[in-house]
C-alpha cells in the first residue's frame, strides 16, 4: 500500500492511495495563496493601480517592467491571478479510479484533475459538498472573468529570473505548476463526474475495497472517509471539527480500529479560540458602526458566514444595531442563503428540530424577511441604489485579490473610521493587505477556524487508537513562528509518519487474509475431523472462481463424457479425472493395533 | 416489523393490526429488533403510537427525515378527528404521539444503519410521497427488500423509485395496481384538467346570466390527503390557471396547507430534479392562485375548485363538503386516488348512489363522480420493472386485492422464474435460502492460485487444495503445510510400493522406453517424464524397471506412490498388469 502526496498544503490536501488493486485520490485542494503575489483585479477602474511603476532590477534592467509592478513597496505580478496545482507528474493521474472529496474547500482543484489529466473515473461527494462547491467555483470563475486581463506573465517564472526577484516572489515555490483559473464549462464537466453519496453509505469499488463517508462536523456535508477491505482499514480524516456549529456532529466511533489514520486539515490557527474570536468580531463590528464607520468582512460565500449571521441575529438588537444594513455581496449570495436552508439532514440536532416544526433552520431567513440582511450579486445594479452607510458588507474573495471586496478596499481604505475584519484563516492578513498599503482603515484579525486543534487531536487519537498515523510534515514540528510551542504538534505513539509534497510513502501494512465464499454444496461435501478439542480440520479440494474481485469456491465438476469411439472411451473411463485430496496424515500411530490388524 | 399502519375502513378494534400475532404475553421489545416505517401515510404509520405507547414497544423505530417531520402531524390530525369530533375514548393521546416520536431514529437515503451486530438496513428513494423510502434489510449475505408504497414514474413533484441490483433473497412489494397498466401520465393530466376546466367554465358562463338559485353551482371537489397528491395536483392546476388565465377560485381546505407546502420547501432535496434545480429562482410550492378555504365558502354560489382532506371521504372536511354538494348534478367530485373498502370514497367509486350516512340518513348522490388514478403507486409494469432492477430470488406481494394479486403472481413467476407468494392476513410464508459460507483464506494460498493465471484449457477446471481450520466459529482456509505447522502436527508419509512382472526379453532400458511410450500414449493429460537415471515419473509416481534375478526374460516394474496419489497409483498398477502392447517398431 502506497501513499502519493501531491500537495504540500496541510489544509488543502491532495493524496493518492494505492490499496489492493484500486487507486484512490483523497481530496484535490487548490492552493490559492499563490494569488497573493498578484495585483488585485479592480471592478472599477482604479487610477492608483493602473499607474503603478514597473519594477526595475538593481542594475537598471527593465525587461520585467511589463510583468512586475512596484506597489506600496512590494513587487506584484501584473496578470490574471494563478493558483498552485497539486503535483501532476508524480504518477499518471489517468490511472486514478476514484476521487473522494471531504469538503467543499478541498475540491477546488477538481476541474484541473478531471479535465486535464485523462481522468476517466468517478468522483464521490455528498450533496451539500457538491452544491456549495459549485457555488465557490462559480464565484471564483465569475470574479476573475469579470475583469478581463489580456496579459499573462511568464518571463518572471524563469528560474534564472526568479532568483533575482525580491521576496516573497523569489521564494515562491512550484511556480511552474501555477495555472490560470478554469472556466465554467470545465467546472460543469468536472461536477458532472460526481456521484452523490450519503453519510454511512457503503460504496463498493470493484468488489475489492469499500469506501464510506462519515460526518466530520466541519461544514455542511463535510466528511471523513473510511477505506477498507475485509481485513484492512484506512481512515482519512480531513477537516474535522468537534465544536457545535451548524453541521451534523463528527462521527468518531466509526474511526476506531484503523490500521492507518491519515490526518490532514487541522486548524490553521491553533492558538485562537473560535468562540472568543466570534465575540471579538461582534464587539469590533459594533464599535465601528456606532462611531459611524463601515465594516468590511472578506469571506467565502458559505461556511462560517452562516454562523456569523446567526451570532449577529442574536446580537444586533441588544447592541442597538437594528437599523444598520447588512449587505452580502456575491454572485452566489442568494443561492448560498437558499441552499443553506434545504439541507436539514446534514445539520446539527437543534437545526433539524426547527425544520420539523417546519421552520427554516438558519435565522438568516428572518434577517432577510425583516430587511436587515440584503444580498446582491455584485456592486453593480440594485446595490448602488440601496447602498446606505454606515453598513456592514460581507463579500469575497478573502485573498483581497479579486471579487467585490477589491472595490470596498479602494473605497473605504483611506478612512480610519472604517474597519476590515478578517475571519477566514486561509490567507495571511498582512500579505492580503500589502497592495493596499498605506491604509488608514482599522484592521482586526479574528480568524475563525473550527477545525481540530492539537489538544483535540491527541484526545481523538487516544479514543480511536489507530495503529499508525500519517500526516503532513507541518504537524510533526511546532509552527516555525512559535518553535518553543512543542504542544502545537501531533504527539502519539508510535510517532506519526510524515509526508511532504511529491513524496511517496509506503504504508506499514501486512495483508494476510482475504475473504472467500464456500458454496453450500461444497460445504456439504467436507468431512471435518476434530484434531484437538475445539479445533477441526477439513481438507478442501475445489474450483476457485474469481469474478469482480470476489472469490468463490465450488465443487469440482463431474467429469464430462468425452465424445469418442467405444474403445477409446473405455480407456478414458478408467482414467482418474481429478484427484480429490486425501485427509492429512498426522498424529500418533497405533503401531500395535496396526500389526494386529495385519496379522488378521 | 415493516410499517405499522391502520385500516381506514374500520372504526372499531379492527382499525389497528393485531399485535398478539407477535407475542401473546411477552414484551414486544423482546421480539422485535426494530420497526421500519416506509412513509407517512396513515395506512403505514397510523397505528404507531398505539403500538409503541399503548401495547408497549421501546426499541428503535426507523424512518427518513421528512417522514419523521410529517408523520406526527398526520397522527395528530387523525387523533383529533377520532377523539375530538367523533368523541371516541380509549385512543392514543397527543402526549403518546410525542413519546412515540422520541423513539424514532431518522435515516438518510443509502445510509447503512447498523441496527445491531448482525442486522443492517438501508433506505432507497421510493417516489410516492415526500420522504417515502424502500428498505433493504440484511444479515450476513441474506437480505430482504421491502418497498412500502412506490412509484416508478417521476411526477410533477417527485422522482421515480430506484433500487440497485441488490439481489435480495426476498422482495416484498406492494401491489395496489397489480393489474392496471396506466396510460401515460400526460393523458391523465389532460383529462383531469379538461374535466375541471369544463365544469368551472360552464359555471362561469351561466353565472353571468345570474342564477339566484343557489342550487345551480358548478363546483369541483377533489378529496386529497394534505400532503402528497395534493401538492402535485396544485402544481398542475396552478400552472394551468396561469397559462389559461382562469379566474375561478381554487381553495385548499385545511389549515395544514401552508405548513405542508413549507415542508416541501425545506425538504426540496427529496423532490424531482427539475424542482430542485430551479428552486433558487422559483419555488414551485409558493402558489399564487390557490388560497385557503373557509367553511363559509362551501355555500357560495359561483364555480370553484376545492381540495379538501381526507382523500377517501371517510371523515372531516371533504366529507362535509361532499354532503353539501352531492345533491347537485352540476357539481363534480374527482377522486384522484385509491379508496379503501368501507369508505364513502370506495362506495361512490363502485357505483353506489344512495349512501346511508350517520343516523340512518340517506344521501342521494347526483353529482358527477370521476375517478382519476393520480395516486403514485407503481402499476403492473412498474412492479415488474422493480423486480427486474432488484433481481430477487423470491417475491412476496402485499397491499393489494387478492384476485388482482393472483394474476400478477402468475405473471411474475412466468417472466422471472422465481417463487411468488401472497399470504393472507395471519398466514406465515416459509421459504429457504442457501447462502454461501464466508471463510478467511490465507493470502499466500490465494495468490499461489491466482498467480498461475488463466488455465490453458478453460474446460478442464483446476483444483485448489487447502485445509480448512475450524475453531470457535471461525473458518480459515490455509495451505495444508501451514495448517500442520500452525497446529504443531507432523505430517506422516504413507507410501505404497508395488511390483509388477512383465514378460519382456529386451534390455532393461528398452523395456523402460516401451513402458514410457505406452503410458505416454494413454495418459495424454498427465505429465509423463523419462528421467536420465532411467526411471519414469508419472506426475509424482515413480516407476523403475529391473531384470528378474532368476529369469532374464521377466522384468520387474517397481511402482511407488504416496497416499495422496492413491487413485492414479492403483490405476497405473492395474494398467501395467495388463502387459505392454506388442511393439510395432
Amino acid at each position: 500500500m502506497k501513499l502519493y502526496c501531491l500537495s504540500g498544503h496541510p489544509t488543502l490536501p491532495c493524496n493518492v492511495l494505492k490499496f489492493k488493486s484500486t487507486t484512490i485520490m483523497l481530496d484535490c485542494g487548490l492552493d490559492m495563496t499563490s494569488a497573493l503575489n498578484f495585483l488585485p483585479l479592480p471592478l472599477v477602474q482604479s487610477p492608483r493601480l493602473s499607474k503603478l511603476p514597473g519594477w526595475v532590477l538593481k542594475d537598471g534592467n527593465t525587461f520585467l517592467d511589463k510583468e512586475l509592478k512596484d506597489c506600496s513597496g512590494h513587487v506584484f505580478v501584473d496578470s490574471v491571478p494563478e493558483f498552485c496545482l497539486p503535483e501532476t507528474e508524480l504518477l499518471d493521474l489517468s490511472t486514478v479510479d476514484v476521487i473522494l472529496i471531504s469538503n467543499y474547500h478541498c475540491m477546488m482543484a477538481l476541474p484541473y484533475i478531471t479535465e486535464c489529466t485523462g481522468f476517466t473515473g468517478t468522483v464521490y461527494a455528498t450533496e451539500p459538498t457538491v452544491q456549495i462547491g459549485r457555488l465557490l467555483m462559480e464565484e471564483l470563475v465569475n470574479s476573475i472573468e469579470r475583469v478581463p486581463k489580456a496579459q499573462s506573465a511568464s518571463l518572471w517564472k524563469n528560474k534564472e529570473v526568479q532568483r533575482l526577484l525580491p521576496a516573497p516572489l523569489k521564494d515562491a515555490v512550484e511556480v511552474s505548476t501555477w495555472r490560470r483559473c478554469y472556466t465554467m464549462p470545465e467546472v460543469n464537466s468536472a461536477l458532472s463526474k460526481i456521484q452523490l453519496v450519503g453519510y454511512s453509505q457503503k460504496i463498493e469499488l470493484f468488489g475489492a475495497v469499500q469506501v464510506t463517508p462519515l460526518s466530520s462536523g466541519y461544514a455542511l456535508g463535510s466528511s471523513n472517509w473510511i477505506i477498507q477491505s475485509h481485513y484492512e482499514k484506512v481512515s482519512y480524516v480531513s477537516g474535522s471539527s468537534l465544536l457545535t456549529t451548524h453541521p451534523q456532529p463528527m462521527d468518531q466511533a466509526s474511526l476506531k480500529n484503523s490500521d492507518v489514520l491519515i490526518l490532514t486539515g487541522l486548524t490553521q490557527i491553533p492558538t485562537a479560540n473560535p468562540d472568543g474570536m466570534v465575540g471579538e468580531f461582534c464587539n469590533n463590528l459594533a464599535m465601528t458602526v456606532r462611531s459611524g464607520g463601515n465594516v468590511l468582512v472578506p469571506c467565502y460565500p458559505s461556511g462560517v458566514i452562516y454562523d456569523l449571521l446567526e451570532c449577529l441575529y442574536q446580537y444586533i438588537d441588544s447592541a442597538g444595531l437594528s437599523n444598520v444594513p447588512f449587505y452580502f455581496i456575491s454572485p452566489v449570495a442568494n443561492s448560498s442563503l437558499e441552499f443553506s436552508q434545504i439541507f436539514a439532514e446534514w445539520l446539527c440536532h437543534n437545526k433539524q428540530t426547527k425544520v420539523y416544526l417546519p421552520e427554516p433552520p438558519f435565522p438568516h431567513a428572518e434577517l432577510i424577511q425583516t430587511n436587515k440582511l440584503k444580498h446582491y450579486p455584485s456592486i453593480h445594479g440594485d446595490f448602488s441604489n440601496d447602498f446606505k452607510q454606515p453598513c456592514v458588507v460581507f463579500t469575497g474573495h478573502p485573498s483581497l485579490r479579486f471579487g467585490d471586496v477589491v472595490h470596498f478596499m479602494e473605497l473605504w481604505g483611506k478612512s480610519s473610521l472604517n474597519t476590515i475584519i478578517f475571519t477566514e484563516p486561509d490567507f495571511s492578513y498582512l500579505d492580503a493587505l500589502a497592495p493596499y498599503q498605506p491604509l488608514a482603515m482599522k484592521c482586526v484579525y479574528c480568524p475563525i477556524d473550527t477545525r481540530l486543534n492539537f489538544i483535540q487531536v491527541s484526545k481523538l487519537l487516544k479514543e480511536v487508537q489507530p495503529l499508525h498515523v500519517v500526516c503532513p510534515e507541518q504537524y510533526t514540528q511546532p509552527p516555525p513562528t512559535q518553535s518553543h510551542r512543542t504542544d502545537l504538534m501531533i504527539d502519539c505513539q508510535p510517532p506519526p509518519m510524515s509526508y511532504r509534497r511529491a513524496e511517496v510513502l509506503t504504508l506499514p501494512f501486512k495483508r494476510r487474509y482475504e475473504k472467500i465464499e464456500i458454496m453450500p454444496e461444497l460445504a456439504d461435501s467436507l468431512v471435518p475431523l476434530e484434531i484437538k478439542p475445539g479445533i477441526s480440520l477439513a481438507t478442501v479440494s475445489a474450483v476457485l472462481h474469481t469474478k469482480d474481485n470476489k472469490h468463490v469456491l465450488q465443487l469440482p465438476p463431474k467429469p464430462a463424457q468425452p465424445p469418442a469411439s467405444k474403445k477409446r472411451k473405455r480407456v478414458n473411463d478408467d482414467l482418474p479425472e481429478c484427484k480429490p485430496l486425501k485427509p492429512l496424515l498426522s498424529g500418533a500411530i497405533p503401531v500395535d493395533q496396526f500389526v494386529q490388524a495385519l496379522e488378521k | 416489523m415493516l410499517d405499522c399502519g391502520m385500516h381506514m375502513g374500520y372504526n372499531d378494534d379492527r382499525r389497528f393490526p393485531d399485535f398478539s400475532y407477535i407475542t401473546q404475553n411477552g414484551r414486544l421489545t423482546d421480539f422485535l429488533d426494530c420497526v421500519i416505517i416506509s412513509h407517512f401515510h396513515l395506512d403505514h404509520c397510523g397505528a404507531l403510537p398505539y403500538f409503541s405507547e399503548m401495547v408497549g414497544y421501546d426499541g428503535p423505530i426507523y424512518m427518513t427525515h421528512p417522514t419523521k417531520a410529517i408523520c406526527p402531524i398526520l397522527l395528530e390530525d387523525y387523533r383529533k378527528i377520532t377523539v375530538d369530533k367523533k368523541g371516541e375514548t380509549n385512543f392514543f393521546t397527543s402526549q403518546m404521539i410525542k413519546d412515540c416520536m422520541k423513539k424514532v431514529v431518522a435515516v438518510h437515503l443509502h445510509q447503512t444503519v447498523q441496527v445491531d451486530d448482525e442486522l443492517e438496513i438501508k433506505a432507497y428513494y421510493a417516489g410516492h410521497v415526500l420522504g417515502a423510502a424502500m428498505f433493504q434489510i440484511k444479515v450476513g449475505s441474506e437480505s430482504v427488500a421491502y418497498t412500502g408504497d412506490y412509484n416508478m414514474t417521476p411526477d410533477r413533484h417527485l422522482g421515480a423509485a430506484w433500487i440497485d441490483k441488490c439481489r435480495p433473497d426476498l422482495l416484498i412489494s406492494e401491489s395496489t395496481y397489480a393489474t392496471t397498466i396506466r396510460d401515460s401520465k400526460r393523458c391523465r393530466e389532460r383529462d383531469f384538467l379538461k374535466k375541471v376546466h369544463e365544469t368551472v367554465e360552464r359555471g362561469g358562463k351561466s353565472s353571468r346570466v345570474s342564477w339566484p338559485n343557489s342550487a345551480s353551482r358548478w363546483q369541483v371537489l377533489i378529496p386529497v390527503f394534505a400532503l402528497g397528491r395534493a401538492q402535485e395536483l396544485c402544481i398542475l392546476l396552478e400552472t394551468f390557471w396561469e397559462r389559461m388565465n382562469l379566474k375561478a377560485p381554487i381553495y385548499f381546505s385545511t389549515g395544514l396547507t401552508e405548513k405542508a407546502n413549507h415542508y416541501y420547501k425545506l425538504f426540496i432535496t427529496w423532490t424531482n430534479q427539475k424542482i430542485r434545480k430551479t428552486f433558487v429562482q422559483r419555488n414551485m410550492f409558493e402558489f399564487k392562485h390557490i388560497k385557503a378555504f373557509d367553511r363559509a365558502f362551501a355555500d357560495n354560489p359561483g364555480p370553484m375548485v376545492v381540495f379538501a382532506t381526507p382523500g377517501m371521504l371517510h371523515a372531516g372536511q371533504s366529507l362535509q363538503i361532499f354532503r353539501k354538494w352531492a345533491g347537485n348534478e352540476k357539481n363534480m367530485v374527482i377522486m384522484p386516488g385509491y379508496c379503501v373498502q368501507g369508505t364513502v370514497g370506495h362506495k361512490i367509486l363502485s357505483g353506489q348512489r344512495k349512501l346511508e350516512m350517520e343516523g340512518r340518513q340517506i344521501l342521494e348522490v347526483k353529482m358527477q363522480v370521476e375517478y382519476m388514478s393520480f395516486s403514485a403507486h407503481a402499476d403492473a409494469k412498474g412492479i415488474m420493472q422493480l423486480i427486474r432492477q432488484a433481481e430477487p430470488r423470491n417475491v412476496l406481494l402485499v397491499h393489494g386485492e387478492a384476485k388482482k394479486m393472483e394474476f400478477l403472481k402468475q405473471k411474475i413467476e412466468q417472466e422471472f422464474h422465481v417463487n411468488c407468494y401472497m399470504p393472507a392476513n395471519g398466514e406465515t410464508t416459509t421459504f429457504f435460502t442457501n447462502p454461501n459460507i464466508p471463510v478467511d483464506i490465507s493470502l499466500g494460498l490465494l495468490k499461489r492460485e491466482t498467480a498461475l493465471g488463466p488455465l490453458p484449457d478453460a474446460k478442464k477446471p483446476k483444483l485448489m487444495h487447502g485445509t480448512l481450520i475450524m475453531k470457535d466459529n471461525s473458518f480459515r482456509l490455509v495451505s495444508p503445510e501451514q495448517a500442520l505447522k500452525e497446529l504443531g502436527l507432523a505430517e506422516h508419509q504413507l507410501r505404497f510400493t508395488c511390483r509388477v512382472h512383465i514378460q519382456d526379453p529386451r534390455k532393461e532400458h528398452e523395456t523402460v522406453l516401451r513402458v514410457y511410450n505406452h503410458l505416454k500414449g494413454i495418459l495424454k493429460d498427465y505429465s509423463v517424464q523419462h528421467l536420465p537415471d532411467g526411471s519414469i515419473m508419472v506426475e509424482s509416481i515413480l516407476i523403475q524397471a529391473t531384470a528378474h534375478s532368476e529369469d532374464q526374460g521377466t522384468k520387474v516394474l517397481l511402482v511407488s506412490w504416496t497416499y495422496q496419489d492413491e487413485e492414479l497409483g492403483s490405476y497405473l498398477t492395474s494398467l501395467l498388469k495388463k502387459g505392454l502392447p506388442q511393439s510395432t517398431g
